[in-house]
């Protein structure tokens, strides 16, 4: 198994004898290095049954979660290479910061801004309209950073919002309690926002909740376009 | 060698998409420039017409003509994705353009040569 | 980078070109058949008014189109920025068109 190992100036693979054995896991792996062998590797990981999605890196190029990726799944020759994330600064061997990823989260106006107070009684939703369906889709991310990672347009344009933010801006449009569609909308049709979109799709694919940003994204440039054309942004 | 991540029948779509937008670009000047001729100067213009009836002039014109179609078909197939509600089936689209682009290239050269 | 307005542009040019383009390859395809000469060509365009404006339109929305396409591989491949950007753009945009309405002139005119 190779390992990258370094900081943010520079870093590179080293290399690792694991044992092999059924039903095991990427983060079983890397679990058993910082064990037995190398007590200095940096890695997150939390609830280790996918739900948290903080094991997120670069399996063999492709961003993955290490706890829900059998090894036996993408082993090459009986040999592995996992690396940090991409599109994110390295803060030691597999650990990346995602201080910008959440950033721009919040510029995308990813925050929840409803109308109501507490005094108001509590809003009915029908489930079964195509905006609430639409709303519902979306808010599964857990902002895992996989789809950020994947994504091309982040590392070609460094301000680009990116496929989770824009994800996130597309479910609150969706939602008929937020009071602040508007000033969204303007967010996500910035310079840095949904139009710089160019459908690789590769979001959509290495999603692991299988949702689709590109799909949300597509939603927000037709979404922006009718504004723009109204005069409304 | 393409990354791993980009692996996948969709960004392979997009660089399709992308070199056929940029060769047509960079000869779209020539094409207007060769068409210019026939104001001022039709015999060169006619000179050029003709050593593009050699073969290997009609290969390139069928590359041509396939970066046209391509760009064509794949943009129509980008419009829909944007502006059409979506659908699963991207992967399919993709290789409709592809399929189609090609069947049109090879009408061309049928009829070329 | 790309703003709604660049964005809508290079949408409508689009939309607008897709029927243009089909029409293009159309011609193409049919023309070949038996090779082209100049008089060919003349003879189907010189003072044809339908001709005149359809490639006036494809001339005016392919240099905006070609224009923004290579603005935005431009900015991601090369890192191209800022003013150095909007001129190169720019000068995309007055080459196309100005080489493309010499070529609307010479077949029609």
């Amino acid at each position: 198994m190779s390992v990258w190992r370094g900081d943010a100036n520079a870093g590179e693979l080293q290399h690792f004898q694991v044992p092999q054995q059924e039903n095991q896991t990427i983060l079983d792996l890397v679990t058993w290095i910082q064990r037995e062998t190398e007590p200095g590797l940096a890695y997150r990981f939390s609830c280790r049954v996918g739900m948290c999605g903080s094991c997120a890196m670069m399996i063999n190029g492709i961003p993955r979660w290490a706890c829900r990726t059998h090894v036996q799944k993408v082993v090459q020759g009986n040999q592995v290479t996992i690396e940090p994330l991409r599109n994110m600064p390295v803060i030691r061997d597999l650990v990346c910061d995602m201080s910008e990823f959440f950033a721009k989260w919040k510029q995308a106006e990813g925050q929840f801004r409803g109308g109501k107070s507490r005094y108001d009684a509590v809003e009915q939703l029908k489930p079964d309209t195509p905006k609430r369906r639409a709303a519902n889709a979306a808010i599964e991310c857990i902002n895992c950073g996989i789809c950020y990672s994947a994504c091309d347009v982040v590392s070609w344009n460094k301000s680009y919002l990116g496929p989770a933010a824009l994800n996130r801006a597309w479910s609150l449009l969706n939602d008929e309690r937020d009071q602040h569609s508007l000033l969204r909308l303007k967010a996500v049709a910035s310079d840095a926002g949904c139009h710089n979109c160019h459908s690789h799709q590769s979001c959509t694919q290495y999603c692991p909740n299988e949702l689709n940003p590109t799909g949300a994204i597509a939603g927000l440039k037709r979404m922006a376009a009718v504004a723009a054309l109204r005069g409304d942004i | 060698m393409l990354r791993p991540h980009r692996r996948h029948a969709l960004w392979v779509a997009f660089l399709l998409h992308r070199i056929s937008g940029l060769g047509l670009a960079i000869f779209l000047p020539v094409h207007f420039l060769v068409l210019g001729l026939a104001l001022e100067d039709s015999e060169t213009m006619d000179r050029l017409l003709l050593w593009s009836d050699s073969v290997l002039v009609k290969l390139a014109e069928f590359g041509l003509v396939f970066l046209l179609a391509v760009h064509l078909f794949g943009g129509l197939r980008l419009l829909a994705l944007e502006f059409l509600p979506w659908s699963n089936r991207q992967k399919t689209f993709a290789a409709l353009a592809l399929a189609g682009s090609f069947l049109l290239a090879c009408l061309f050269l049928i009829r070329a040569v | 980078m790309l703003d709604t307005r660049l964005y809508l542009l290079q949408r409508i040019s689009a939309m607008i070109m897709a029927p243009l383009v089909m029409l293009h390859l159309g011609v193409i395809i049919i023309v070949i058949q038996g090779g082209l000469d100049s008089a060919e060509i003349l003879s189907r365009t010189q003072g044809s008014f339908f001709w005149g404006s359809i490639y006036s339109l494809f001339v005016v929305m392919v240099s905006i189109h070609a224009a923004i396409g290579l603005r935005v591989v431009m900015f991601e491949w090369l890192k191209i920025r800022d003013l150095t950007l909007n001129l190169i753009s720019w000068l995309v945009f007055v080459i196309l068109i100005s080489t493309g309405f010499r070529a609307v002139f010479a077949v029609v005119g």
